[in-house]
């Protein structure tokens, strides 16, 4: 008797543990992790920087992109992958000097998706631009075709990944605007959180479809452009004070 | 030469084996030029983020190009329907290709992960360039394949002309495609403009005559046989109105880039103060490749063959610094991502003219992959019956 009713104990247990309670964990994973969720067009991830708030000799945005996503390095700069990086330029017309951040501008009519024979490089709905590292061939037409020069192709064997960005010889690379970062619910870029950190202020990340997103106001209050204008790509990344 | 029969080539076991052993070295050590570069990573060439195609894409592109051409024999006969070139047909489909495919393995193995080609033949991008690429390379192999078998086999020859005309469509487009992969590239300024696929046709259309004749020659010379005069002269008359139509579209390119006044720098550029690529531009592009050619095809009139070896010998070493003026030049002049500014400093050389020194591994897979060609074409015409002889 007593055997029956352990035996039916158990097997009511084994079956609510092995039914029951995944079921509801699960409903509360979903819950907290965006990332379960389809990423969706409501959003339009962007970017403004202020050049004159961005200071000449100051690297932290460069720094805090190479920790987040592990780009260490072999000390050879040519090959070397470099999701941003800062230039100085100067105006021809006027002289005025200026230092700024560059990386992958996120484009509405992406060329390097355009090219890409795999369809490797792809936007997302929200506008996130970015290379899927299983299909990419490594075969660089994105990087003849990108205007702004924002992609790199990884050239020795990796090691040392984040778990948080794969990465992997052979692919091609570049600044995906932290989306491991915006999809599991944050709303700041390792650059941003550097830049504001470091006290310039420079760089602000946000949903440019959320009209009182501080992205928006940045961008409402300083009229900024964007780089190669004529080429009609519609980039997400916008500058003010060129 | 309307009375004729095919056989296959007669040489003497010895130098069959001496060649074949040879050309099997170089293309054993092209594998292994692509091993090593695969296993150590792209570090290893003289690529780098700035000049992301470099030496092996001028043998990949230059053998593309070849492919195309080489097939003028065929199309002179089956779609313009040249009597005189209908026994060398299936020798110029043959060496297309051959040429296809050593250019197609090339870019196959400079790929940064060649294990996904498997991706890359089944996940397509309908949008890029790249990926129609893919459908005319292995269209244009199966078409080949089929004209060939066509033209050898008696049962069928009644469907070679139709191929034959259908293959000289495809080359053309083929070779539009080629050349669109660079003139689809907005952001580069050497690049941007549709009369590259022209340019990549008439350049297709005077390297391969070129191919062929060295080939045929070089097949003669092993079968103890003589070209007939008159494929000489006609093959002559056809490298002359080639090299006239290059110059004619050289011209039109540069003449359109220097019209556009954003463009005149990196025009300025490859035509004046761009070191090594001005003159890779005027000594092989210009000069070697198409003016002494012209000159030297013009003036001499007496021991056409021999003047005729030494222009195609001449056009080939000029198609390949055009071939990396184009590719190399067009990379190397840095982009232009602030047209009212100047970069002053940036860690990505944003402002500097990219420099690019190819390594004895993209050499070796070059050489690798060409000898693929010339090996597939020696096993097929000494176990085929490919070479015409006058019955």
């Amino acid at each position: 008797m007593n055997n029956r009713r352990n035996f039916l104990v158990k097997s009511a247990s084994a079956l609510t543990m092995t039914f029951i309670v995944p079921s509801l964990l699960s409903s509360n994973v979903q819950a907290k992790k965006p990332l379960d969720q389809k990423v969706s067009n409501k959003q339009s991830w962007g970017m403004h920087i202020d050049v004159d708030k961005c200071v000449d000799g100051c690297t932290a945005c460069v720094d805090a992109c190479n920790e987040e996503n592990g780009l260490t390095g072999f000390g050879r700069p040519e090959t070397d992958s470099q999701w941003i990086r800062k230039v100085k330029i100067k105006d021809k017309t006027t002289d005025k000097i200026t230092t700024m951040p560059m990386m992958c501008q996120h484009c509405e009519n992406p060329p390097c998706c355009d090219v890409c024979p795999t369809g490797a490089s792809f936007k997302r709905v929200d506008g996130i631009v970015m290379v899927n590292q299983h299909t990419c061939i490594g075969c660089r037409y994105c990087m003849m075709a990108c205007p702004f020069k924002a992609r790199s192709f990884v050239h020795e064997t990796l090691t040392t990944q984040n778990t948080n960005a794969p990465r992997g010889k052979g692919c091609v690379e570049s600044c995906n605007l932290c989306v491991n970062k915006i999809d599991h619910g944050s709303k700041t870029t390792a650059c941003e959180d550097a830049c504001i950190k470091s006290g310039h202020n420079a760089i602000t990340f946000g949903d440019l479809k959320d009209s009182n997103s501080k992205v928006r106001l940045a961008i409402d209050s300083n009229s900024p452009r964007r780089l190669r204008n004529d080429l009609n790509l519609n980039q997400k990344v916008f500058y003010s004070n060129i | 030469m309307s009375d004729y029969t095919l056989n296959k080539l007669k040489t003497p076991r010895i130098l069959y084996w001496g060649i074949f052993l040879f050309l099997g070295f170089l293309i054993l050590l092209g594998l292994a030029s692509s091993a090593y570069m695969e296993h150590e990573g792209h570090y290893v060439t003289g690529m780098n983020n700035q000049i992301v195609w470099g030496l092996p894409h001028i043998f990949a592109v230059t053998l593309i190009v070849i492919a195309s051409g080489v097939l003028n024999i065929a199309s002179m006969s089956s779609a313009f329907n040249k009597k005189l070139y209908k026994p060398l047909a299936p020798l110029s489909a043959l060496f297309a290709i051959a040429f296809l495919i050593a250019g197609l393995i090339i870019l196959v193995l400079d790929l940064g992960r060649p294990d996904r080609l498997i991706v890359a033949m089944t996940t397509y991008n309908f949008k890029s360039i790249f990926a129609w690429n893919i459908f005319l390379y292995s269209g244009f192999f199966v078409i080949l394949a089929i004209y060939i078998w066509s033209m050898l086999d008696f049962n069928v020859s009644r469907f070679s002309s139709l191929i034959g005309k259908i293959a000289f469509g495809w080359r053309i487009i083929l070779t539009t495609g080629t050349g669109s992969i660079f003139g689809f590239l907005v952001a580069r300024e050497a690049y941007s403009t549709a009369v590259l696929a022209p340019l990549f046709i008439v350049m297709s259309l005077l390297y391969g005559t070129a191919v062929f004749y060295l080939l045929l020659r070089v097949i003669s010379k092993l079968q103890s046989i003589d070209i007939p005069p008159e494929i000489t002269t006609s093959i002559r008359r056809l490298m002359i109105i080639f090299l006239l139509a290059n110059i004619y579209f050289l011209i039109l390119y540069h003449i359109t880039n220097l019209y556009i006044s954003k463009q005149i720098a990196v025009e300025s550029f490859i035509l004046l103060n761009g070191g090594g690529y001005t003159t890779m531009f005027w000594l092989g592009q210009v000069g070697l490749g198409l003016v002494v050619p012209l000159s030297y095809e013009m003036t001499n009139g007496e021991n056409r063959g021999f003047a005729l070896t030494i222009t195609s010998i001449m056009v080939l070493v000029g198609g390949f610094f055009a071939v990396a003026v184009i590719i190399i030049g067009g990379q190397a002049f840095p982009l232009n991502i602030f047209p009212d500014h100047i970069i002053l400093e940036s860690s990505f050389y944003d402002s500097v003219i990219h420099s690019y020194t190819p390594s004895i591994f993209e050499f070796g897979l070059g050489i690798g992959g060409t000898s693929l060609a010339l090996i597939i074409i020696l096993i097929l015409i000494t176990n085929l019956k490919f070479i015409p002889s006058k019955k």
